[in-house]
Parts: C-alpha cells; sequence; structure tokens
C-alpha cells in the first residue's frame, strides 16, 4: 500500500512499462514521471482529496495520468529549430505544408532536426483551406439551424422559438475567418519553433536534393538528408463533368458557400457528400444523391450505414439513385438548368437525365503529385498515388525502397485523413532519427460530421468477419445505445447505437462503430485502446464520468463477453 | 403448442411475421387478446388468399407494448425476406423489424407514432396485387382494436382528380413543348407526393423549370403550406417565388416579381410583430379620438423634468390613473365569452428599436410614483436596446400606450395588439386656436389622442368616458405628482 504520491515518484507506472510496443514512443513526457514538480504534488494533493470524496479506488490509472507533466515542458526545453548534419542544407525538407507537414515538422524540431517546409499554396492545405475545418463551420450552422427548426424537439424543452432564419453571407463569413484563424495558428506555430518556410513549389531533382520556387522564376536548390513529400490531393473530378465553379461545383467551391441552391445533386455518398447534404438541407436545399455503388454511404459499417440513412436520409428533403453513374453533368446555361445524365453502373444503359439547380462533384479527391521531379529518383505513381512501403518510404520503378525520400497524407492514398497524414508524418520523423516505427493504421478513427456524428475506428463488421474467417477466430458484436444514456437524454438526442466487433477469446477490440451525438469525440476511448493494444478486459475498469455521453462507451466495454482470458494487467492496489 | 414464434423470441430476434391465412402450423394461444380473435375469424373467411400479419415483436423481455417509430416502407411496397420494413421503439432501444416472406405490403395497420401491444397486428402482406384490396377491407376492420390507417385518420381529402394549376395568377410555365413532357419533381416533393397519396403524374409544376415543387404536391392534397418549411432566405441573387413562406395566407398570392429586387428575412422580432398583426385581424376594434389642451402637463413637464421624468412617464402615470376608474379599458377578451378583468395597470410602451417594434412594460403603473416610474422606463429602455429584456418585461402589457408625437404626426391610428383591451395612440401637441364655452378663441397646445379597443368588452361610452376622465388628468396634472 503505498500513497499516490510516493507512487508517481518511485513506482514505473504501468503506461511506460507497456510503451515498448513503440506506438506511443513519440510521446516522450511518459518518461519524464521523475521529474513531478511540487506543483505537481500539490495538484495531486487536490486530485487526492476529490478522489477519497468519492470512494473510487480502482480508478489508478486516471491518477496516473494526471500526475504526468504538460508536454509543454518538452517543447520548452528544445530551443527552435536545430543545425543541420554535415554537409546537407537541412535535416529534413517537407514539401507540402498541409497538416501532415506541418504535423511533421513541428515532431521533428522537437527531434532537434533542422527543418524546412515548402509551401506551395497557403499554409494549411486542404484541411485547413478547403476541407475538414471550414466545413466544421458549416456543420456547426447547419446543426443549429436543424434544431432551431425542429419545433417538437424545442417543444419538448419547453422551448419556443420563432422562424429560425440565416443570413448567407454571414455563414459563408464565419467558416472563412475560422479557415483564416487556424491557418494563422498553424503558420504561427511553426515561426514560434524556427521551422524555415519556404514559398514556391517545390519539386524533387535528385536523391537528397530539392528545388523551390514560384513556376518560371527563380528556382532554388537545397540539400536535406531526408525529404517528405506531403502534397496532399485534390478534388477527383470524373470524366464528363464540366466544373463551372457556380452550378457545378467541389468542395473547393462549396465551402465558399455563394449560393445556396434550392435543389442540388450531390454525386458521391462518401463522408464529404454526406456532410454536404446535412449543411444544405438544414439551410432549406433539396438534395439528391448520386451513389454508384448499390448502396448510400459504402464505406461505413453496413449496420451504422442503415441507421444513418433511416436518420440522415429518409426524413430529410433528400431522395437518391444508387447503382448509377453520372457520365455528363452539364452546369446551367442559356436558361437551362443543370442537366446530369445517368447511366446503369452495371449495364451501362442510360437511365435517366436530371434537371437541378446545382450539382456538387463529391466523388473523392485524387492526388497532387504531378510536377514533383519524381522521374529523377525514378518513381512511377500509380494512378497518380505515390508508392510507399508501410513505413511511408517511397518504392520506386524497381521495387526498391528510394533512400532518405517519405511520402505521407492523401499522396501516398494509404488513409485520406488530415490526422492519419500527420500521424504518418511523426512516425517518418522517427525513423528519420533513429528510431524505428510503424503506424498502426486501423488504430487510425474517422468521423463523420453530421447531425448526429458518424465515427469508426478499426474494421467493419464485414472486414472483420472475413479476416476472422481468414485467420480462424471467432468474433462477437457489442452494442450499446444512446437511449439508454442519461446525458443523450437530457439533450433529447437519444438516437444512435454504438458497436464494437471484438475477439471473444482475447478481449481485442477489432473496430468501433459510433453513430449518435458527439460520435467523433467518443471515438477516441476506443482508437486509443486500439493504439495502445488495450484489451477490453482491462479498459472495462476505466471509469467514467457519470452523466456522460462516455458512458455509451463503457457500455459498449462491459457488455463485451471475453471468454477464457483474465485481466492482462493486475492494477496494484492503491490507497488514496 | 403453446410456444409460439411470439412467445419464444428473444430480444436480438427481430424478424417477424407469421401466416394467418391457409397456414398448417399450429397457431399461438392468447387467451384474451381480442385482436387475436379477430384474426382467426378472418382466417375461416379467407381460405386460400395469402395475407398475413406483421406483429408487433418483443423486442425485450420487459416490453409489453411497442411504438411505431417509422415505417421504412410504405403501402404497396414490395417486400422480399430479411428485409427491415417497421422501426419499433421497445423500452430500450429502436429496432428493424424484418419480415420473414416476401410479398406486398398491403396495408400499415399501426400508423408511425402510435403504440400497439406486443403481438397485434401492425401491418399486412399481401403475396399477390390481387389481394391488396382484400387486405385493405382488413385493415380497415381492423380500426375497431387498432388505430386505422393514416389515409384514413388523415384529415386531408382525397386529391381531387383535376390537376390542381390554378394559382390566382397563371404562372408563364417556360416549358417548352416538346413532345411528352418529362416530369421533373423534387425530393421533398416525391417525399409529400407519397405521404399524401397525391398523384405527382397528374400535377402541373409551378417551379423554376416547370418543376413539381413541394408546394405544388401541399396544394393538390388541400393542405396549407408548411409552416416550418426551412426558409431559405439567400439575401442575395435570385430566389424565386420563395416569397409565399412569409405569407401564412392559405393560398397566397402570387407577386409579380420586380427582378433586382432584395428579399430579407425577417428577424425573430419581426417575425413576431407580423404574426402578431395578422391575429389582431380577429379582433373587432372601433376607435375614439379626443382633443386634450396640454399647457397644464407642459408646465409640469417643465418642472420635473430636471428630476429625470419623462413625458412617457406622464402618460403612462395619466392613463394609468385613468383606467382605475375605468377597469373595463383595463380588460382583456381571452375567449370571446368574458371579460378579463385584469388586477394590475401595466402599461405598455411601443418603443421602435432598430428596426423593430417592442413594447416594454410599466408594471403597475397607478401605483408607482412619477419618479419609480421614469426611473424603471429607462431601465426597461436600456434593456430592450440591449435585447434584455425578459418576456415578463414586454408581454404582460395591459394597456399600450403608443406615441408619435415626437415626430409631429397630429394624430394616427393604432393597431390593438392580441390579448389587450385598448390601445392609445398620442399624437403631436400643437399650438391651436380653440373657442371656449364663452365663444372666445386662444391659442393653447392641444394633442389629439385616439383610442382603439375591442368592441367585444370595451363600448363606445365606456371609452368616451375613460377618455374624458384621461383628458380631465391631463388638463389638471397636480393629481400626477402626489
Amino acid at each position: 500500500m503505498q500513497s499516490s504520491i510516493s507512487l508517481s515518484l518511485s513506482s514505473p507506472s504501468p503506461i511506460t512499462a507497456r510503451s515498448n510496443c513503440g506506438v506511443d514512443s513519440y510521446s516522450p513526457h511518459l518518461f519524464f514521471n521523475n521529474t513531478t514538480t511540487p506543483n505537481q504534488l500539490r495538484f495531486c494533493g487536490l486530485r487526492r482529496d476529490a478522489f477519497s470524496g468519492c470512494k473510487s479506488s480502482s480508478s489508478n490509472n486516471a491518477i496516473r495520468f494526471n500526475q504526468l507533466p504538460p508536454t509543454n515542458k518538452v517543447f520548452a526545453s528544445l530551443s527552435g529549430n536545430g543545425t543541420p548534419s554535415k554537409g546537407f542544407d537541412y535535416d529534413l525538407v517537407i514539401i507540402g505544408a498541409g497538416v501532415g507537414g506541418h504535423g511533421a515538422a513541428l515532431h521533428a524540431v522537437e527531434k532537434g532536426l533542422k527543418t524546412a517546409i515548402i509551401e506551395g499554396d497557403v499554409v494549411g492545405g486542404t484541411c485547413v483551406n478547403r476541407g475538414c475545418v471550414p466545413s466544421k463551420a458549416l456543420l456547426a450552422v447547419s446543426g443549429r439551424m436543424r434544431e432551431l427548426q425542429n419545433e417538437p424537439h424545442m417543444k419538448s424543452f419547453g422551448l419556443q422559438v420563432a422562424a429560425a432564419g440565416y443570413d448567407r453571407q454571414g455563414v459563408a463569413d464565419h467558416a472563412q475567418s475560422l479557415a483564416t484563424k487556424i491557418r494563422n495558428n498553424l503558420t504561427n506555430s511553426m515561426k514560434a519553433l524556427g521551422v524555415d518556410i519556404l514559398t514556391g513549389f517545390g519539386a524533387v531533382v535528385g536523391p537528397q536534393k530539392v528545388k523551390y520556387g514560384k513556376v518560371g522564376g527563380t528556382e532554388t536548390i537545397i540539400t536535406a538528408k531526408d525529404i517528405i513529400i506531403a502534397t496532399g490531393s485534390v478534388p477527383f473530378v470524373p470524366k464528363g463533368v464540366e466544373v463551372d465553379g457556380k452550378t457545378v461545383i467541389t468542395s473547393d467551391h462549396a465551402l465558399k458557400l455563394e449560393t445556396v441552391p434550392e435543389w442540388i445533386v450531390i454525386v458521391g455518398s462518401g463522408y464529404i457528400g454526406l456532410e454536404f447534404s446535412d449543411v444544405y438541407t438544414a439551410l432549406g436545399s433539396e438534395v439528391t444523391f448520386v451513389e454508384a455503388l448499390d448502396q448510400l454511404m459504402p464505406g461505413f459499417d453496413p449496420e451504422i450505414g442503415k441507421l444513418a440513412q433511416r436518420v440522415l436520409i429518409n426524413p430529410r428533403k433528400i431522395d437518391f439513385h444508387t447503382g448509377v453513374f453520372a457520365t455528363k453533368i452539364t452546369p446551367a446555361k442559356d436558361g437551362k438548368p443543370v442537366m446530369i445524365e445517368l447511366i446503369d453502373a452495371k449495364t451501362k444503359e442510360p437511365k435517366d437525365t436530371l434537371e437541378v439547380d446545382a450539382a456538387l462533384i463529391a466523388t473523392g479527391r485524387a492526388p497532387f503529385t504531378e510536377g514533383l521531379g519524381l522521374k529523377s529518383v525514378n518513381v512511377q505513381t500509380q494512378r497518380g498515388f505515390i508508392p510507399v512501403d508501410e513505413r511511408m518510404r517511397v518504392i520506386d520503378t524497381k521495387k526498391k525502397l528510394v533512400p532518405h525520400l517519405y511520402c505521407i497524407g492523401d499522396a501516398n492514398g494509404k488513409m485520406m485523413l488530415a490526422h492519419a497524414a500527420s500521424a504518418q508524418g511523426i512516425s517518418v520523423v522517427e525513423q528519420v532519427s533513429g528510431k524505428d516505427h510503424v503506424l498502426n493504421h486501423l488504430s487510425i478513427p474517422a468521423a463523420c460530421f453530421t447531425h448526429p456524428e458518424i465515427s469508426m475506428v478499426g474494421l467493419t463488421e464485414p472486414q472483420a468477419r472475413e479476416k476472422a474467417e481468414k485467420e480462424g477466430f471467432e468474433i462477437s458484436i457489442a452494442k450499446t445505445s444512446f437511449k439508454a444514456n442519461t446525458k443523450a437524454l437530457a439533450e433529447n438526442e437519444g438516437e444512435g447505437i454504438a458497436k464494437m466487433i471484438y475477439r471473444p477469446d482475447n478481449g481485442e477490440i477489432l473496430g468501433v462503430h459510433i453513430f449518435g451525438m458527439h460520435a467523433a469525440d467518443l471515438i477516441h476511448e476506443a482508437s486509443n485502446a486500439i493504439a495502445l493494444g488495450t484489451r477490453i478486459q482491462d479498459i472495462k475498469y476505466a471509469v467514467h464520468a457519470h452523466p456522460t455521453l462516455s458512458e455509451v462507451i463503457d457500455e459498449l466495454f462491459k457488455s463485451a463477453k471475453v471468454v477464457g482470458c483474465v485481466s492482462s494487467v493486475t492494477p496494484e492496489a492503491v490507497a488514496v | 403448442m403453446s410456444s409460439s414464434l411470439l412467445q419464444s423470441r428473444v430480444p436480438t430476434a427481430l424478424s417477424f411475421s407469421s401466416s394467418i391465412a391457409g397456414g398448417t402450423k399450429p397457431q399461438w394461444r392468447f387467451t384474451s387478446a381480442p385482436a387475436v380473435t379477430f384474426t382467426r375469424r378472418t382466417r375461416n373467411s379467407t381460405i386460400h388468399a395469402k395475407i398475413r400479419e406483421i406483429f408487433m415483436p418483443a423486442l425485450s423481455s420487459t416490453m409489453t407494448e411497442g411504438k411505431i417509430v417509422s415505417w421504412i416502407k410504405s403501402e404497396g411496397d414490395v417486400l422480399s425476406k430479411g428485409e427491415s420494413v417497421v422501426v419499433v421503439e421497445s423500452d430500450k432501444a429502436d429496432m428493424d423489424v424484418e419480415t420473414f416472406y416476401d410479398g406486398i405490403l398491403a396495408a400499415i395497420v399501426v400508423a408511425e407514432g402510435e403504440s400497439a401491444p406486443v403481438g397485434a397486428p401492425i401491418g399486412l402482406l399481401a403475396e399477390t396485387e390481387a389481394e391488396i384490396e382484400e387486405a385493405k377491407a382488413k385493415a380497415a376492420g381492423a380500426g375497431s382494436s387498432a388505430p386505422s390507417t393514416p389515409a384514413a385518420s388523415a384529415p386531408s381529402p382525397p386529391p381531387p382528380p383535376a390537376p390542381v394549376a390554378a394559382a390566382p395568377t397563371p404562372v408563364a410555365a417556360p416549358v417548352a413543348a416538346d413532345g411528352p413532357r418529362k416530369i421533373v419533381s423534387t425530393p421533398f416533393a416525391k417525399k409529400l407526393a407519397k405521404q399524401h397519396k397525391v398523384d405527382i403524374n397528374k400535377l402541373v409544376g409551378t417551379g423554376p423549370f416547370g418543376r413539381i415543387t413541394p408546394a405544388d404536391v401541399e396544394a393538390a392534397a388541400g393542405i396549407a403550406p408548411a409552416k416550418s418549411s426551412a426558409a431559405p432566405v439567400t439575401a442575395a441573387a435570385h430566389a424565386p417565388a420563395a416569397a409565399a413562406a412569409a405569407a401564412p395566407a392559405k393560398s397566397a398570392p402570387t407577386f409579380a416579381e420586380i427582378p433586382g429586387a432584395t428579399i430579407v428575412p425577417f428577424t425573430t422580432m419581426q417575425a413576431a410583430v407580423s404574426k402578431n398583426m395578422i391575429e389582431s385581424l380577429s379582433v373587432p376594434t372601433f376607435r375614439v379620438g379626443y382633443p386634450i389642451i396640454t399647457d397644464a402637463l407642459d408646465a409640469l413637464y417643465e418642472k420635473v423634468k430636471p428630476k429625470g421624468v419623462t413625458m412617457t412617464a406622464l402618460l403612462a402615470k395619466a392613463a394609468a390613473m385613468a383606467l382605475v376608474q375605468h377597469p373595463v379599458v383595463n380588460a382583456s377578451c381571452k375567449d370571446g365569452k368574458s371579460f378579463t378583468y385584469n388586477s394590475s395597470i401595466n402599461i405598455a410602451v411601443a418603443v421602435a428599436i432598430n428596426g423593430g417594434l417592442i413594447t416594454p412594460v410599466l408594471p403597475d403603473a397607478d401605483k408607482l410614483d412619477l419618479y419609480l416610474l421614469s426611473q424603471k422606463w429607462k431601465e426597461l429602455v436600456e434593456k430592450a436596446r440591449s435585447k434584455q429584456l425578459q418576456p415578463h418585461e414586454y408581454n404582460s402589457g395591459t394597456f399600450t400606450l403608443s406615441n408619435l408625437g415626437m415626430f409631429g404626426v397630429d394624430r394616427f391610428d393604432a393597431i390593438l395588439p392580441p390579448g389587450q383591451g385598448a390601445i392609445m395612440a398620442v399624437g403631436a401637441s400643437k399650438p391651436t386656436a380653440v373657442a371656449d364655452k364663452d365663444g372666445y378663441f386662444s391659442v393653447k397646445s392641444q394633442m389629439l389622442v385616439n383610442v382603439t379597443a375591442d368592441h367585444r368588452i370595451v363600448y363606445g361610452a365606456d371609452l368616451a368616458a375613460f377618455l374624458k376622465t384621461f383628458a380631465k388628468i391631463v388638463q389638471e396634472p397636480d393629481s400626477l405628482t402626489m
């Protein structure tokens, strides 16, 4: 029986002990346990009071987490950009200043590498300027509109709201100012650390050599020990589609919200299309989905997709055509509406022509890898994507690794998500600073910010079943509903489920899918568990504050039935 | 025998439907469920037809009845085995109920939002189209125990056979006659048509490019435009014919569109004003005017002004004191059958504020002295400007005062706000040549007040008497300061 204070000073925390799996090894603060400063002790003392009042003796982990010193201590110990290795201008040059490049740059400086980042357009890339960030601003508006317009919902709170309206320009400005703010934050964070921001279009000119500059202007050649390509992607526009930016648009245009059409076709019902359908219908548009596959929302777990369709599509002013390709889309002109010609995806026979006010092309994204000088290092892109191995090392035409050249993010196509790019960047920096690291992509969560939200990590049920069959193990499914959650009911948002696919024999979490209020925030408990290899039989003892939405996940873990395996970590009893 | 399909259901098993006609397997036993008795009788009467019932499943051991959240399929939809048909809410969760059989959803017996006990039929499944009618008849008969089909319970009349293109002003449809016209209808229009059973092919669209809009379907179904339509209120560009949403009139006339016009949606406050004004039309009002000499009041105002007393406070106080003597003018008619005599005299004063109109209320204006009233008024105006007024501070008035005198308006006519008995419109006080009873002319300051009142409770003589009292108080204002 130790007191919690002496524990934090002397005994290794179980988390540190387990970190040999590598995934969390880039979190150096975990090793700083012994340097707990007096003010942390005081903090700890406060926690102790709090806990003793709750009689919660099983929450050891929680206490240990709280004792970790803040991360900025680590940054503070490193002052700015490092000095380059001999013979090179930089240790690391990153081409592309999106979220992936930014994440890599920050981590590189932390590792003491002399780092430069080349930005050809604007800092922040797609995510910050034309993607996740401004779309969240629009979705924040749409969520509120939806709530205010939902009379029964308001009434159930006892609230009365007179006709909710909006000012389009005001909404658009909110999105724009958010993007600007985040872009400045990103730029400042790099400047503060002393990352060299080089402006211009970057390209590889040979091994460990990069040029940059304005196209047609003066170009500068710099050398770097290691190079990361992080050039991202652009909206993919299929053949036959004429984008005019006014009535036939991509997400780039839609985020500016220059118009709110009365009726818009969204080509593609993936998460981009789905999010925009949420925005447009909340602002009063009617939406028609055109989906090439037989089902809406491909890529989501089928059960989640089904429920999501029931909540996000059916009751809204949305209809859809599935199993069809849009072969020709003509913008509105000469007094004619936008024309969309559909053919059957299988028989290729003409099926229908839609006449609408606008069309949004949300058929995915294409890598932005042209003009990168890849020929100089003998690399051939595949459908535009740069081939890489599991360590993001670029592979050349002879299937050999190109030394010192890495590619992260949308440009390699492994997982086209901003935070995946950033994680890949950090993984590469780990490697170039002498530590092997392989990123577990199955632990990277994804989210769709509709109302309510959808989030997922790991495998879907069909994927898990396939894997289970191949590798010969059993899988089980656990499900919980938001309907039984106090917080969700208090918010009158009981619609939603959480679903976990796991191995009953050893308690491994294979996938978690959540549809419901704040699902995007709830997924991280599951993604962290997968990343750290935490098993259900361990995590189920973790305590969740009541009443919170996180109890949905708590219940999910608790309802799982793991057989023949006892808790792998026996937590030491800690007196509090 | 007794362990029927129904009783053996475990919470996770959701499929439910059982043959009731021509079925060879033993039926379940429920001793006292009338619905089941009914089912048996049907079984005898229809020997060969294959009409199956979809039952309310038991989704958990504690469930005794379930609520239909939504029908995923509609009447007439072809179902295949294993497809989800309906979503049922139990005490724990919403679950999809699947069908065990192929067929056509012939009739919905329990509509969305309604509840049914576990085991009760909620829908009928026909095997062939020929049996749909029969199933429907059966569903109608089942209305005795279960709520009837949405079609029967819906208040909307059957869709008129003639296409409803007749808006007051025929819209010049720009659709060129190119052979058989393609019918274009918006997603929501389609949904509404299905919901209200309107044959969309018979409609003539009035939307852009001749497309059928939700409004067209609503017109055909004979229902008023949905009040909560999302109001596409784009301030710029083209906003064709969206104006209809603003006017709740039943057959909104289409106004000629003037190119380049800017549509600015109502703010919440403006929408509330609009709503109140429309409501006021249902009250029979009349007006009585009265000239009042204000020299004495003006003199008093000059005296008390340095102490922070405003003209508004003076007028409110005077009105309140007059109302004490004429309680009927301070009353209101809430139901068209009775007088509601208000226990306190709360003077609402109309104020124009940032493009809106609000009526902060001076409560108990008869009891508070002038200085307190003035102070209170200052507070209210400040709150109104910063949009901090609490509901009771603007909706508890029993009598309203509206003063446009400061603009030089000599007289005007106010609209009686719903829920009140009378409103006073005060014009400017102006030097006027007045003849006294002896025929001598003199120039006096005179203002015209005009009171609008609800004639259901306030009659002409009441109002005249009230105004006489009011005029007396204003002309001999010493009592105001007491």
